[in-house]
């Protein structure tokens, strides 16, 4: 069981950092080929090298795209299947935090950025992916949510929409790909200490970002962090043939946090 | 190997979705106790085990006695030294109307399926917060999230599981001790007449019934280090039947 992707092809965005980079390196580890997208190419060079060294057998393509243009999304789809021809496991991943304020301050173009990003982006990838697995008549797709996507965090209008949006998205479309043999689910991490995560953090205090993280995980259960590659062994399970009957439904990482309330 | 040297105690173990999973369990390195009423079966089972090699026990033992549910785990100790692994998986279910439902197998569904669930769950806390932790995996449904006609006492109880493995969860998390929860769909085993297999099949959007390899796949993961931040989970594996 320790090669679940041999011979299979991988899709990753968001693959230069966090848990897309985390998730990269694992599966790249079990054998997968390896399609990788971001908007940062240089990041994403830093993740080809970290896979270079855990998995140096792996075959890897980059694509710097912006996954809120449709057209990008259909050159990102079309160039994997030219290079391995088919799709196996998509992780439909790319997403941003976002600014931190209340609804009425949150601003309408910023609104408009997040959901073009975090929702039109995750829909986009799969209209395109799906048309190849439906066709192949296997595949797994994970979307990236967030508890923030089944729970009320405040100060985030446009990532909370954005995020409850792929839910509903992965719950319908689950419905309608399920008889082809394509399965569909959604992750929702918590608090994971990622790049985006460091971030938002910096956003409510850019001087003591370290201490309100330490401030910002005492009421989860398990009283820490979680690890992008933890989140990268959800991933893999669920883009593996070991999650075929996992349909339609979401699955929080989040040490308990979000039954807390 | 994701369980090389666990021991692993599995009620219902001798049959269904607690046997694939020992099967799988054995096959990634962990030690199994079977606990199963069912002597026969069971007995049988830790045969096969053994004659593959793997270190397989069966204890003959009622889930909804206290006394039984202590032994289970005082044998398992005896034989290999720990319980790493619970996967608190024995229940029964029987649909009828509810209103023709008597008192007395209201309450015998409800003993097994929660009761019985709750004082499996208690002693494997009790070794794992000696032993410095573990993980427990209760089998719930997917009628642990939504209803269904003429099977009011087993639906209550899944749902009674779903909560009781979010409450474990939370009041355990910092002794090192993971509990989620398995929620099965329509799963391809004896339980399921093959009279109803084609209509639930068509029911559920993947247009297939689950099977117990893949029911014991789940298991694994929650079961395994695969999930260290999660906790408190209901993993629905249902092809999406409850999305619907």
């Amino acid at each position: 069981m320790s090669n679940r992707f041999d011979g299979k092809v991988v899709l990753i965005t968001g693959a230069a950092s966090g848990l897309g980079q985390a998730t990269a390196l694992q599966v790249a580890k079990e054998g997968a080929k390896l399609s990788l997208v971001d908007l940062n190419s240089g990041a994403l060079e830093e993740t080809k090298s970290k896979i270079a060294e855990a998995a140096p057998n792996a075959e890897v393509i980059l694509i710097t795209a912006n996954v809120a243009d449709e057209k990008a999304v259909e050159s990102y789809v079309n160039e994997t299947v030219e290079k391995f021809g088919r799709i196996d496991g998509f992780f439909n991943n790319a997403g941003i935090e976002g600014k931190q304020n209340p609804t009425e301050d949150y601003g309408i173009e910023e609104f408009q950025k997040v959901v073009d990003i975090n929702l039109n982006g995750v829909f986009y990838g799969m209209k395109y992916v799906l048309k190849v697995m439906k066709e192949q008549g296997s595949g797994s797709i994970v979307n990236t949510a967030s508890v923030g996507g089944i729970r009320g965090v405040g100060n985030q209008s446009g990532y909370a929409a954005s995020k409850h949006g792929v839910v509903g998205l992965t719950r319908n479309s689950g419905i309608e790909y399920g008889q082809y043999g394509v399965s569909i689910k959604a992750i929702a991490p918590g608090a994971i200490m990622t790049p985006m995560v460091e971030g938002s953090l910096k956003q409510m205090d850019p001087d003591n970002w370290e201490e309100v993280g330490k401030q910002f995980v005492e009421p989860n259960p398990m009283k820490r962090f979680g690890k992008p590659e933890e989140v990268g062994y959800l991933a893999a399970f669920l883009l593996s043939d070991q999650a075929n009957f996992i349909n339609a439904t979401v699955i929080p990482i989040d040490g308990g946090q979000s039954y807390k309330y | 190997m994701k369980l090389q040297d666990k021991v692993a105690l599995i009620t219902g173990g001798a049959s269904g979705i607690g046997a694939e999973t020992a099967r799988l369990f054995v096959s990634e390195g962990a030690k199994v106790v079977l606990v199963d009423l069912n002597e026969e079966k069971g007995k049988a089972f830790e045969a096969e085990l053994k004659a593959l090699n793997a270190e397989a026990l069966f204890v003959k033992a009622n889930i909804t006695s206290e006394e039984d549910v202590a032994a289970s785990f005082r044998q398992a100790i005896e034989a290999f030294g720990k319980v790493d692994i619970v996967f608190n998986n024995a229940g029964i279910g029987r649909v009828q109307p509810s209103h023709e439902l008597e008192y007395a197998e209201w309450r015998h569904t409800v003993n097994v399926d929660l009761d019985g669930v709750f004082l499996v769950a208690r002693e494997a806390i009790r070794e794992m917060l000696k032993a410095g932790g573990g993980t427990i995996v209760n089998t719930a449904s997917m009628y642990g999230w939504v209803g269904s006609p003429g099977s009011a006492a087993y639906n209550a109880a899944k749902g009674g599981v779903v909560n009781l493995t979010r409450s474990l969860a939370l009041e355990y998390a910092e002794q090192n001790i993971r509990i989620n929860a398995l929620c099965p769909g329509f799963i391809d085993t004896p339980i399921i007449p093959e009279e109803s297999k084609q209509a639930l099949s068509a029911a559920t959007p993947m247009k297939r019934l689950g099977k117990a390899e893949e029911m014991a796949k789940a298991v694994l993961f929650l079961a395994s280090d695969d999930s260290s931040f999660m906790t408190g989970n209901s993993l629905i594996v249902d092809g999406g039947y409850t999305a619907q």
